[in-house]
């Protein structure tokens, strides 16, 4: 089947999306799932991703708030659109969740991602990886004679490239915490 | 406390088996009158038969069995009424909370193990939650798409003593699912109504679901119209097969002007149905030419299988008086001309007479014996069960259904064995009703312990076995699709029905002569009590129609003459 640029419903010859699956356009979505902070509640909601063949990209999970037990799941991602849609109502139907939030479509909002990184060395290339995060403004959270810890905050795409910088420079270890994110504005 | 939330909510009656989990609520039950126990003989039988009560009243049926093994007992059951959206409560007894996690005798991860197979379940670890717990679990398997809810109790927890709040002093669940339809939505949908020339309704289990005045409303609506209605498996009965619009059930094994109707529409309405795979057929060939409408209260139904151009979130009664409102405020307007020419093509579609079979004077043809059974039973107070197979589909052929919630069958999982602990839970709720499992022999053994259950608790279920001595279902595919190699399909020491009818302390009828069948079939009907009807059918009838799978609406089967190589290579791995 050809890759036919029908819009949804608008077309004479069909009343449904004839476009090639196979040809469809993978996007990355961050969504916002707020659900009771209830036992069980994370394993319903990647039990659902498992059961159903969806992708999970990054997970971050904590309570938000305490006295109404609710707590925020922040889930990268990847589907085709129909996929992405159909995620979102299978998400929406779980009894404890109270909201889902598609951050990629709902206007502008910011993601950041906070890690650590382990980077051992001596000479220039100690050197070098203390200038370099200076310039990315990561903070030294542990030094010894031949070893730094840095900790740096930023998008997925800023802490890559870090990485990327690191890595000759003697980096050992990497912990990350997956992508937190909020709606721009009021 | 448990007894007390039970009644609460209105539960007469409860399906289970005690066991060392369970016991103090077990000893409540004792203590108490309101409440009527069904002992079952296996835990899936006490869901099904939970179903069958659900289905056939429209209120939650309630299953009490103990941990571990009944547990994952429960499992199929669970499933079934999941895909069925069958509203079902099932308390589960669960070691005390201090045992948990230690690989204690009869523990198991029961909420873990269910998590999939419910709408929702709980593990209520401190008794002050549990009164609370219930009322929650009630709410949500009754409230938007119904299904099953489990809440596992510790025993430590069904001993304590806790507060218990009554439901309407409950705090008040955030789980309110969308039962009104968008406005706009509707609108829309009247205005395309007054164009359409070739419209139809393809309904589904939701309008049983959604409760009697949802099948008022499709009736009412169908009649002003006159627009064509079919149904799925799920939905019989919420249009009568005698109403001047219907056009029969469609999909897979559904009839030819029905699928053809559907292929050929320009306006599809679906109300409270979900696209299923046994509907469709091939997706990218699926009603090509329509405008389709969807009305779900389900979301995720919604652009799940097939892409609509109206979506309608909402309950279908709900949506329906709204659409019927709009519809007629907005002149009530039709396209008589497209319509009279579509209802004289499906008259057309109707001269095909996709149900004939080749009658015989020897052998009982299966199709002959539901059309025997639907004569001498058409004018009874009459609930039909059945199991799943060949069976199940000439049961939904050729018997007829006026009225919703007459109709239990396992249709979302297929679950062989259904049959006939769902009519000994139809029974259970309405006892002086004549109750028909139509059965096949595989499917019927798979749960047959339960003859117990009918003939101890005094519900006169009459079991109507057509037994061809094979899976019928998989031999056919085997024949059409297999090269006739027909694997591990046929039974070679079934039991004597009539002696194990006997066995069991019921009464046993068996029939191979189809010029004894209505004497026999009154026989059955006549006898005050459960009776076991063996009915030796022909071994190796087909079901038609068929649509291969793979294949569109328009490509089916109508008989044995052309049905070899109908399924190509593609569609065999489609089941």
């Amino acid at each position: 089947m050809s890759a036919l640029k029908i819009k949804k419903g608008a077309s004479s010859h069909s009343a449904y999306d004839l476009r090639d699956p196979n040809l469809e356009i993978i996007e990355t979505h961050t969504l916002a799932v707020v659900v009771d902070n209830e036992a069980g509640v994370l394993a319903r909601v990647i039990g659902l991703f498992a059961g159903r063949g969806y992708n999970i990209e990054s997970l971050t999970v904590a309570e938000i708030d305490h006295k109404g037990h609710l707590s925020r799941i922040t889930v990268v991602t990847r589907g085709t659109r129909a996929v992405i849609e159909q995620i979102k109502a299978q998400l929406g139907r779980l009894v404890p969740v109270h909201q889902v939030n598609d951050l990629t479509v709902e206007g502008p909002s910011v993601e950041r991602e906070l890690s650590l990184f382990k980077v051992a060395g001596t000479g220039e290339k100690r050197v070098e990886a203390l200038r370099l995060a200076d310039i990315f403004r990561a903070n030294v959270v542990d030094s010894t004679l031949e070893s730094f810890v840095f900790e740096i905050t930023g998008t997925p795409e800023k802490i890559d490239a870090f990485a990327d910088l690191m890595r000759p420079l003697g980096l050992t270890d990497v912990a990350r915490t997956g992508v937190a994110a909020l709606s721009r504005g009021g | 406390m448990v007894v007390e939330a039970l009644k609460d909510h209105g539960v007469d009656v409860v399906f289970g088996y005690p066991g060392g989990a369970v016991l103090p609520i077990y000893d409540e039950i004792f203590l108490q009158n309101d409440i009527r126990h069904v002992t079952v003989r296996h835990e899936q039988g006490a869901v099904h038969m939970a179903e069958g009560y659900a289905r056939s009243t429209g209120k939650p049926g309630v299953v009490l069995v103990t941990s571990g093994p009944g547990a994952t007992n429960a499992v199929t059951g669970l499933t079934d009424a999941l895909m069925d959206s069958i509203p079902v409560v099932v308390l589960t007894g669960q070691v005390p909370t201090f045992m948990i996690g230690t690989d204690g005798f009869q523990e198991a991860d029961t909420v873990g193990i269910t998590r999939p197979c419910t709408k929702h379940n709980w593990l209520v670890k401190e008794t002050d939650k549990l009164a609370g717990t219930l009322h929650e679990a009630f709410h949500v398997a009754t409230s938007g798409r119904p299904g099953p809810v489990l809440v596992d109790i510790p025993k430590d927890v069904q001993f304590a003593d806790g507060l218990y709040t009554a439901p309407d002093e409950a705090i008040p669940s955030h789980y309110q699912p969308t039962v009104k339809g968008d406005p706009a939505a509707i609108e829309a949908l009247a205005a395309l109504m007054e164009k359409a020339q070739r419209p139809v309704f393809y309904t589904g289990g939701g309008v049983i679901n959604s409760g009697p005045e949802a099948s008022r409303l499709l009736r009412e609506l169908a009649e002003k119209t006159g627009f064509p209605v079919t149904s799925t498996l799920m939905g019989l009965g919420a249009y009568p097969a005698s109403g001047r619009n219907w056009i029969g059930m469609l999909g897979m094994h559904g009839l030819y002007e029905a699928n053809l109707a559907m292929h050929g529409c320009d306006l599809m309405i679906n109300v409270g149905a979900r696209f299923d795979d046994r509907i469709t057929g091939r997706i990218a060939d699926f009603s090509p030419k329509s405008k389709k409408a969807h009305i779900d209260i389900d979301p995720s139904s919604i652009n799940k299988v097939i892409h609509v151009d109206i979506p309608i979130v909402g309950d279908v009664a709900n949506v329906l008086a709204d659409l019927l409102a709009a519809w007629e405020a907005r002149g009530s307007k039709l396209n008589q001309a497209g319509l009279a020419k579509w209802w004289s093509q499906i008259e057309q579609w109707k001269l095909k007479k996709c149900l004939q079979y080749n009658n015989s004077d020897k052998v009982i043809k299966p199709q002959y014996a539901l059309e025997r059974l639907e004569a001498l039973t058409r004018d009874r107070d009459r609930y039909i069960t059945t199991e799943v197979g060949q069976h199940q589909m000439w049961a939904a052929q050729y018997l007829t259904f006026e009225d919703p919630n007459r109709w239990m069958t396992s249709g979302g999982l297929g679950t062989m064995g259904y049959g006939l602990p769902a009519s000994i839970g139809v029974q259970v709720a309405h006892p002086e009703a004549l109750v028909i499992n139509v059965a096949g022999e595989a499917s019927w053994l798979m749960n047959m312990q339960e003859m117990g259950t009918a003939i101890q608790f005094r519900a006169p279920v009459k079991q109507f076995i057509l037994n061809n001595e094979r899976l019928g279902m998989v031999r056919q595919w085997q024949q059409l699709l297999h090269g006739e190699r027909y694997s591990q399909s046929w039974s070679e020491s079934l039991p004597d029905f009539a002696k194990l009818a006997e066995a069991f302390g019921c009464k046993g009828i068996r029939c191979a002569d189809p010029k004894h069948l209505d004497e026999a079939i009154m026989e059955m009907l006549d006898y005050d009590g459960p009776v076991i009807f063996d009915c030796l059918v022909e071994k190796h009838e087909n079901c038609y129609p068929m649509i291969p799978s793979g294949k569109p609406h328009n490509e089916m089967l109508l008989g044995d003459t052309g049905a070899e190589d109908a399924i190509g290579a593609k569609g065999a791995v489609l089941v």
